[in-house]
């Protein structure tokens, strides 16, 4: 009967030392926490390194990724040598509906045309405006962290 | 005071008053507590944003919304018995607020000396507070919804269960105060003394206390507030008898609910701490006092209802017979035979 | 349940099958009428109680379930046949949705099945932080359940702790791999990343917070006596029973019986690297599987903790080539996941992807003791039992 008393009385205990601190809700719109800088929050395009390679189309689990490029063709750089030709985007589009924000076209990008940017306030009000294009994509590299360090005993440099 | 008004515009004026006083109570008790204090002893904030100041908009904000949604009823359901019910719950709540006195002389209905029923505030306020029960049953067997009967059923049961533990254990103040009126009770414990100390005179807490640890876990049953909210279990029934319910109709529920709590604890602050008494105020100070020293105990007895419903876990339907019949009661009719003694022996 | 005919610790006992025991409704009612004389009641598919779309159709006696039918398959969202058009990469974004509360630990048998075919092995730096994400999700499942329980049996306050606290893992979960819920971490032949600066000291500055938060549990929840009334001797689950059902992880343990696939399965990761002990409960009732995954909670935390005191330094990815093509080959790997064993029977044609993948989830197995556990139970009985046996609607339909 005694334990049985006690073990009341140490609940009541627990939530008045709880109304005693100071709540832990951040109030999101007046205030906002910082995500880490690894955070998947949306992706971002560097339209410079792009080849237009297809390889993040062709990899992504949800094929969501949509391109179209096509070739140009540029002066040789030295005299006398053959015209170089040039892949250009014409369409980068990524359907955040679909998305599943795994990163694998990140990774596999051989060129670093992709990046990860912790940005993640970019709802919109109808599934339709999901669809981002290029221009959208290379606005958000702005958001995009400096490689962060690691920790002690890493081989690796700090990668995205 | 002698501005002679006419019967007829005396019943209004209270008939408003009581009319307006149960929902801002309720509304009290709700933020304050079920909002506030429940959010800060889950580390959180609670509403923050209606009304600008710790969202002390919110309840309000909710009552509007419930009173514009549309009125559904089931299929099945029994129109009229469906629409009486919180009606009813709702009535035994105003009911007990009538008799509760907030001042010497501020109280809606005194039944102190009209003769026949001399001095029978206590009896009234417990006899008028076991309406809801039917309310309770309309509600629930009126939804043509199993879990809403299941849920009326299990109120039903533990609701009468619990009146007992509830009666009895104010048996024990009533026997020491020498009068079941309410007020004449307050003034035994305003005009009391404590080994002739008159200090804070002598609130019945003190004799009492077994009174009113039974009165209070009668209380929190008779609401079903957790630990005994098995009527209302939330993640099994969903909201038990009330799940049918919605709109204005709800907030009835609503209302009742908190409503009934501030009643209890009233009643609870009224027999056993001394009500809006405090020893060295008397007359037309005591009239302006008194509400705000109500409202204080209120708030301090209410305080422990809802720490306990917030802290722990609910019983089971038959855990909660058990303990009622083979707990409360023994222990309650123990406290008046102990009471009794004592008293006859002093 | 006497605890003097325990198997020994490392053994699974001889299962000897009593039909009596077994027997159990073998057709689901899907479409049921309202019988005279007891009431079926349709618990589900949306229901506070059950943890996804778990439909329970019960037949009751007053308060009392006569029988008990679980309809699965709401939430089956076609797991098997996805892994047969994608490469591993893409299958391990996907699994981490089959047990989506630790979906770190889903990965982890897959990638050890990929590895085991292509006979690499990961360094240890990788299989250290391997371990000590599935740690730290095991932490992060147990503490929502810690919660969780405590609100399906009415007190509603351990749900908030049990959430608050479960934020600070999962801030550490995306520090490091950038998704709090999905990591999808893990690569053949080790992991993505390394640790960002400073990660370890905030580590262990969120372990003791764990720590500190077990011991909120054990005053606020396990020593409540009305908690300790509404949970003991509810649902035992005898040990035959359970291991013939193919009842895995802590309910298994919580009835006593000493097998965890951490140390008593083929080794993988490093967990004979660590000092830790295995929990069990000689009562197989609902309150010993809420104590058990207390403790488990407490042994991650310290586990966590030796971790990274002993992490080596290192590469973190074994040589693979850039297109992997995993050779041919079948395999089957079981791993302790905090719901229970889960395995991965991958049969691999030489492809980028898997030909074949038979997923082997713990819930579904623990959800298969209902109809025997349930019968003579109460209503409430109901709720606490399935909130006790802890499974996930996203491992049980896959």
């Amino acid at each position: 009967m005694k334990r049985e008393i006690k073990g009341m009385l140490t609940g009541l205990g627990v939530t008045f030392k709880t109304m005693m601190k100071p709540a832990v809700t951040v109030q999101y719109p007046h205030e906002r926490e910082a995500p880490a800088p690894r955070a998947r929050g949306v992706i971002a395009l560097k339209e410079e390194n792009c080849t237009v390679c297809m390889l993040c189309a062709r990899s992504c689990p949800d094929w969501c990724i949509y391109i179209e490029g096509h070739k140009e063709q540029r002066p040789p750089r030295r005299e006398g040598g053959r015209p170089r030709s040039v892949s250009l985007l014409d369409r980068f589009d990524i359907d955040y509906a679909l998305c599943m924000y795994c990163g694998i076209c990140v990774e596999v990008c051989p060129f670093d045309a992709l990046f990860w940017s912790p940005e993640f306030e970019y709802s919109e009000t109808r599934i339709a405006q999901l669809l981002h294009d290029k221009h959208k994509l290379g606005e958000w590299m702005e958001t995009v962290p400096e490689p962060e360090p690691l920790e002690q005993g890493a081989e690796v440099k700090g990668k995205k | 005071m002698a501005i002679d008004i006419g019967w007829g515009t005396t019943l209004a004026i209270k008939t408003v008053i009581v009319l307006g006083i149960v929902p801002l109570t309720a509304l009290i008790l709700g933020y304050t507590f079920l909002l506030k204090m429940m959010s800060h002893m889950q580390s959180r904030l609670g509403p923050m944003d209606p009304g600008g100041f710790h969202g002390w908009y919110q309840l309000i904000g909710d009552g509007l919304k419930f009173l514009q949604k549309e009125d559904i009823m089931p299929d099945h359901a029994d129109r009229r018995v469906f629409a009486l019910a919180p009606a009813i719950v709702v009535l035994s709540t105003f009911l007990v607020f009538v008799v509760i006195p907030a001042g010497p002389r501020i109280r809606v209905a005194s039944l102190d000396s009209r003769g026949l029923f001399d001095g029978v505030g206590v009896f009234y306020a417990l006899a008028v507070s076991s309406l809801s029960v039917v309310g309770v049953l309309m509600a629930g067997w009126a939804s043509s919804n199993k879990y809403a009967l299941l849920g009326a059923l299990r109120a039903a049961a533990q609701l009468i269960a619990y009146e007992l533990p509830l009666v009895l254990a104010v048996v024990g103040v009533v026997i020491q105060a020498g009068t079941m009126s309410l007020q004449g009770i307050i003034s035994f414990q305003q005009h009391g003394s404590l080994f002739g100390w008159s200090g804070i005179g002598f609130p019945l807490i003190l004799t009492q206390f077994v009174g009113f640890a039974l009165f209070m876990v009668a209380a929190q049953a008779e609401l079903t507030q957790p630990p005994f909210d098995m009527p209302v279990a939330e993640s099994e029934l969903v909201a038990g008898y009330m799940v049918e319910y919605t709109g204005f109709r709800f907030l009835f529920f609503f209302i009742g609910e908190f409503g009934t709590a501030f009643a209890f604890a009233a009643l609870a602050a009224t027999l056993f701490l001394g009500g809006w008494s405090v020893p060295w105020v008397h007359g037309t100070a005591a009239d302006v006092l008194g509400p705000f020293v109500l409202f204080a105990k209120v708030m301090l007895v209410a305080f422990l209802m809802f720490w306990a419903r917030f802290t722990y876990p609910r019983f089971r339907e038959d855990q909660l017979q058990a303990i009622a019949w083979k707990w409360l009661i023994p222990i309650a009719l123990g406290n008046i035979l102990l009471t009794g003694l004592l008293k006859v022996a002093f | 349940m006497t605890t003097t005919d325990l198997p020994s610790p490392g053994e699974l006992p001889e299962v000897t099958v009593d039909p009596a025991a077994m027997r159990h409704l073998a057709d689901a009612q899907v479409n049921v009428e309202l019988d005279t004389g007891d009431m079926v009641l349709n618990i589900g598919p949306q229901h506070p109680a059950t943890h996804g779309t778990l439909r329970l159709v019960v037949r009751l006696d007053g308060e009392r379930v006569v029988s008990a039918d679980p309809i699965i398959g709401y939430m089956h969202r076609g797991y098997e046949k996805l892994t047969e058009f994608r490469t591993y990469p893409q299958i391990t974004t996907l699994i981490n949705r089959i047990d989506w509360l630790s979906s770190f630990a889903n990965e982890v048998p897959f990638i050890a099945a990929a590895e085991q075919l292509m006979s690499i092995e990961a360094p240890p730096r990788a299989q250290y932080q391997r371990t000590i994400l599935t740690e730290l999700s095991r932490i992060a499942t147990f503490l929502l359940f810690l919660g969780e329980m405590g609100l399906q049996v009415g007190a509603i306050t351990p749900a908030f702790y049990g959430f608050r606290d479960r934020e600070y893992v999962l801030n550490l979960i995306e520090a490091v791999t950038g998704g709090r819920f999905h990591p999808n971490f893990n690569r053949i032949g080790g992991i993505k990343d390394d640790l960002p600066w400073g990660w370890i000291s905030e580590c262990r500055t969120t372990m003791n917070k764990v720590l500190a938060s077990c011991d909120e549990f054990d005053d606020l929840v396990v020593g409540n006596p009305i908690f300790q009334k509404r949970t003991r001797s509810i649902g035992i689950i005898p040990q035959q029973l359970g291991a013939a059902y193919g009842v895995s992880g802590s309910n298994l343990r919580a009835s006593g019986i000493d097998w965890d696939l951490r140390r008593d399965g083929p080794k993988y990761l490093v967990y004979d690297e660590l000092d830790w002990q295995v929990w069990t409960h000689p009562d197989g009732d609902s309150f010993s599987r809420y104590w058990v995954r207390l403790q488990e909670t407490r042994e991650s935390a310290r586990m966590v903790l030796q971790m990274l005191d002993q992490m080596p330094s290192g590469p973190l990815m074994a040589k693979v080539p850039r297109i992997i093509k995993v050779p041919e080959g079948e395999v089957f790997v079981n791993t302790e996941n905090p719901l229970g064993e889960m395995g991965y029977y991958v049969i691999s044609k030489g492809a980028t992807g898997p030909f074949r993948t038979k997923i082997r989830s713990a819930s579904f197995s623990n959800v298969s003791i209902l109809p025997w556990l349930l019968r003579g139970s109460y209503v409430p009985d109901i709720i606490t039992i399935l909130a006790s046996l802890y499974f996930i609607l996203g491992d049980i339909d896959r």
